[in-house]
């Protein structure tokens, strides 16, 4: 047996949407991140809950890339792919890299299983000689698992769902990882039912036990923690990041949070998150539809809370007359929308930048909301901190864009103290404020804000457009002008309260710049690095505040010969780009519900710097 | 528990008030006004919400906090508002187009949760302020500007929804029966839990004599049912005629053929027989007023921080920097 040290490895799980893969790849990462290791990852996994067995629409992956060094993507080709069926071989072995290592379920290869993922005639890709490009290990796992567990009372379906565990128990041998934190999970998971327990704890420990003793797994890797800030880490989802920021701007701003939402892939798992953290004083409200969600928020926020909604492209349709009025009547909202594949219910699984349109103009009449966005799983809880700091200090809706890859992906967490987060200051007014005028604003164009309960200061506020001032209802044409440019001001005016554009990497002068938002991150941070290493003038400027842009950004772009704008998209940011400061950007564009991979970015720039 | 400090103009605002001249509405707002001194909140806790249409104008006439929203979510927002705060008295203004039409999910809900909340469904069978279609309680036939030759649908019986929806306070008024009106404003603030009382308004622009039958001095003892809890179901002029059950049929009988020992005692707390009352809605028997439903259930903001309170007793009160480091962690030096 050789044992060799690699510096980085990517791994992709597949199998029947009902194998469990999920898990197998969560369990997978939190042993990576505690084992020191930088990583991320990314699950792809279909729309249906339980799509037909064995067919490649229920397959189910989870794409984990972990090393030694600085991890920025999940990775583009795989170095190994474990499949627990034909299907899975079959919808995935184009993410393999040639040379690269195959674990087998063999029983999930067998002719129904075939048949299922469309090989007729005895067909099988195992046996026709179609993978010797790459290395297989071919593993009984269904037989071996239910070996495993023969004096076990379970029955046959119960002791087959243990098969993940084999799996990963293997995995865990072949890259030398203690399993005390999946049995501890487990422990933890299966509390009321020891037998379920024992047998997956059999079964994790007898794939482990089985790459040790067989021979036909002949090599182990190492992959070292990797050197990363000192400090205290912890591994993080996305959605679980804007949970815990909503929280932290709930106490920063010592607004109670109200969270109203209607479920929506891929947002639902926020309103898990907080519904299980009521202690904060959380009060989440799961609406009859989407426009109820957000209209409870508003009243939420009328009643002196902070109202959060959560929603997809979809929901946001839904949301949009209701925006108009959080706009109209400038209370603090925020809105957060977790992209995915569309137009209407598009794909609902899948990654996409394209509602950013939506949110920069998706209303009836003149009504501009802040746009904020993330641009890592962790980067998320800072950023929709930001996007609460914004809706609250200026009294106003603000939209928060995340997305399915950055939602459901995950990746280690240098967590910060809460003495060092940002406090939000609360624009309300003071009791017994005889002078108190609704629509009155201060140097920021904002409004003081007086809720139900202050004595004296009872007001009527609405959505037909009102007098300057007093809030009361105006139809004169002039008042509306004004009223129109100063909320426009008042948005415009945001940009003077967040930081300045800086370049993520490279130089100011650089000949070629990308310049980019969002989940686009990593893909194009491993790029430029490489890029810079080899010699090449290209920088990286990744946008948080798009709407209001930071003051500086025109003239950081301008410095630059040629801007590359990559997107999830059909060109969304680039439009606001061209349109707000005249430059030719030449636009990047991906739509197939997937990622960025970095050397798409990294073949793009060269073209773009040696000349096209 | 009366609060001597204020009348009725205490909360009449400075703004003129818009309606048609002759607008069932100014009797309403005449009513709640008057009704508001009585129910012993401080003012700055009141709050009316409303959606669009011309009853939902409404706030902007009264000196409390108020919000004139959007269409058909009047009832959500007012939702949000009370979870948040449920120390305040909510008031939803709203009309048949904007409850049982576009806002027709949300009201339903509301009823369900049961919401401390208080909604006065204004409803003159038509739809004002986008002059003259026909709304979701006109009659079958009804001629209007989107309908020449007859509305074809069929219309809602809204308070046989309400009773459907589950909902814990159930009653009817009008604009022409200011007494009543004050009574059933009294009866739906006191009531814990969200409660439902329609108001029939006469709109004498576009629909003018909608309930011309239940006002008009000829006809109104025969056409009108005044519901007293307790009390048996007697109609008609010098209360000659009474409704008797057999079995579950209502029969109209004369009091000359039976004795008041015969007829039917209403009893607001027997939900299947508030069912038959509500569909009293054709010609064939008077229509009633007053209270026909009323059950005390616990409401969704009292469980709610019930919730809440329950998680801090557990779990004490939420650390954040506990939430931020979760359960696993580790350390780079």
């Amino acid at each position: 047996m050789t044992q060799e040290t690699v510096e980085k490895v990517v791994i992709f799980f597949a199998g029947d949407s009902g194998d469990g893969i999920q898990l197998t790849g969560s369990q997978f990462t939190n042993t990576a991140a505690l084992h020191g290791n930088d990583l991320s990852t990314f699950p792809d996994f279909p729309a249906e809950i339980r799509a037909p067995q064995g067919t490649l629409a229920g397959v189910s992956g989870f794409q984990i890339s972990f090393g030694s060094t600085e991890i920025f993507t999940p990775g583009d080709e795989c170095d190994v792919l474990v499949v627990m069926n034909v299907a899975a071989l079959k919808a995935n072995l184009k993410r393999l890299k040639t040379g690269g290592t195959i674990v087998v379920n063999s029983d999930g290869f067998d002719r129904r299983n075939l048949r299922l993922a469309g090989y007729e005639n005895d067909e099988n890709p195992l046996l026709d000689n179609s993978l010797t490009n790459f290395r297989v290990i071919e593993i009984n796992v269904t037989k071996l698992t239910r070996e495993c567990l023969l004096d076990v009372n379970l029955g046959v379906k119960e002791k087959d769902r243990c098969k993940n565990m084999f799996v990963l128990g293997f995995v865990y041998w072949m890259y030398n990882r203690s399993l005390d934190h999946t049995i501890n999970f487990l422990t933890q998971k299966f509390k009321n039912k020891s037998d379920v327990l024992d047998a997956n704890i059999r079964a994790l420990k007898a794939g482990y036990n089985f790459a040790n003793t067989c021979e036909i797994s002949s090599s182990r890797f190492e992959v070292k923690p990797a050197k990363m800030t000192s400090g205290k880490y912890r591994n993080i989802m996305g959605n679980q990041a804007t949970a815990i920021g909503l929280i932290a701007a709930s106490k920063q701003s010592s607004l109670d949070l109200f969270y109203g939402s209607y479920p929506i892939t891929p947002a639902s798992d926020i309103l898990h998150e907080l519904s299980k953290h009521k202690n904060f004083g959380v009060r989440s409200f799961q609406a009859e539809d989407e426009i109820a969600a957000i209209s409870a928020c508003i009243g939420a926020s009328f009643g002196g809370l902070f109202g959060v909604t959560a929603t997809s492209g979809p929901g946001v349709a839904l949301k949009g007359e209701a925006i108009g009025l959080a706009f109209m009547l400038e209370l603090p909202l925020l809105i957060v929308n977790v992209q995915r594949g569309g137009p209407s219910t598009g794909l609902p699984t899948k990654t996409e930048q394209s509602d950013l349109l939506q949110a920069v103009y998706g209303r009836n009449g003149e009504a501009p909301v802040p746009v904020v966005s993330a641009s890592t799983p962790s980067d998320c809880f800072e950023s929709v901190m930001e996007a609460c700091r914004i809706a609250i200090e200026h009294m106003t809706p603000v939209f928060f864009l995340s997305d399915g890859y950055i939602a459901n992906g995950a990746e280690p967490w240098l967590y910060p103290h809460s003495k060092n987060l940002k406090k939000i200051s609360v624009p309300m007014t003071k009791v017994n404020n005889s002078n108190y005028l609704p629509y009155k604003r201060d140097k920021k164009f904002v409004r003081e804000w007086a809720i139900p309960g202050m004595p004296g200061l009872e007001h009527r506020v609405g959505g037909l457009e009102k007098e300057n001032l007093t809030g009361n209802v105006s139809y004169d044409s002039s008042n509306h002008e004004f009223m129109v440019k100063t909320r426009a001001k008042k948005v415009d005016e945001i940009a003077n309260y967040i930081p300045k554009q800086e370049l993520d990497a490279g130089s100011k002068n650089a000949q070629v710049l990308v310049l980019a938002w969002g989940s686009t991150y990593g893909a194009i941070k491993t790029a430029v690095k490489e890029l810079l290493n080899e010699g090449y003038s290209v920088a990286h400027a990744h946008l948080r505040y798009i709407h209001p842009f930071p003051k500086n950004l025109g003239s950081l772009i301008r410095k630059h010969d040629k801007i590359l704008i990559p997107e999830i998209n059909n060109g969304q940011l680039i439009k606001l780009i061209r349109d707000k400061y005249l430059v030719d950007a030449i636009p990047m564009n991906k739509i197939q519900g997937i990622p960025f991979e970095a050397r798409e970015i990294k073949n793009r720039i060269i073209e773009l710097h040696d000349g096209e | 528990m009366e609060n001597k400090e204020y009348t009725a103009k205490d909360f009449s605002s400075d703004q003129e008030v818009r309606w048609c001249p002759g607008c069932g509405d100014y009797s309403i707002l005449k009513q709640v006004q008057s009704v508001m001194p009585l129910i012993g909140v401080p003012k700055e806790n009141i709050v009316f919400v409303s959606g669009i249409g011309c009853s939902s104008r409404f706030p902007y006439y009264m000196e409390t906090f108020g919000m004139h929203s959007i269409h058909g979510r009047a009832t959500a927002i007012a939702s949000g508002l009370k979870a948040a705060r449920p120390d305040l008295s909510v008031w939803i203004i709203t009309g048949d187009g904007d409850s049982l039409s576009i806002g027709g999910n949300h009201l339903i809900h509301l009823l369900r949760r049961n919401f401390d909340t208080n909604i006065l469904l204004f409803n003159n069978q038509i739809y004002g302020l986008t002059k003259g279609q026909y709304s979701p309680t006109s009659e079958k036939g009804k001629k209007t500007k989107s309908t020449p030759m007859g509305s074809i649908d069929h219309p809602f019986n809204p308070l046989a929804l309400c009773i459907g929806a589950d909902a814990t306070f159930v009653a009817r008024s009008m604009d022409r029966e200011p007494k009543h009106m004050r009574e059933m404003l009294i009866r739906s603030n006191d009531h814990k839990g969200t409660s439902l009382l329609e108001i029939y308004q006469n709109c004498n622009v576009f629909n003018d004599g909608a309930f011309f039958g239940m006002t008009d001095k000829a006809t109104k003892l025969n056409q009108t049912l005044f519901l007293e809890n307790k009390r048996p179901l007697v109609f008609g002029e010098n209360e000659h005629k009474g409704i008797r059950l057999d079995g579950f049929k209502p029969e109209i009988v004369s009091l000359n053929d039976f004795s008041l020992d015969d007829l039917w005692v209403h009893d607001e707390s027997d939900r299947v027989k508030a069912g038959l009352l509500t569909r009293f809605f054709d010609i064939d028997f008077p229509r009633p007023f007053g209270v026909f439903y009323s059950k005390n259930k616990p409401t969704y903001e009292d469980a709610l921080i019930k919730q809440i309170d329950e998680a801090v007793k557990d779990k004490g009160k939420g650390n954040l920097d506990d939430l931020i480091k979760g359960s696993n962690t580790w350390t780079i030096q």
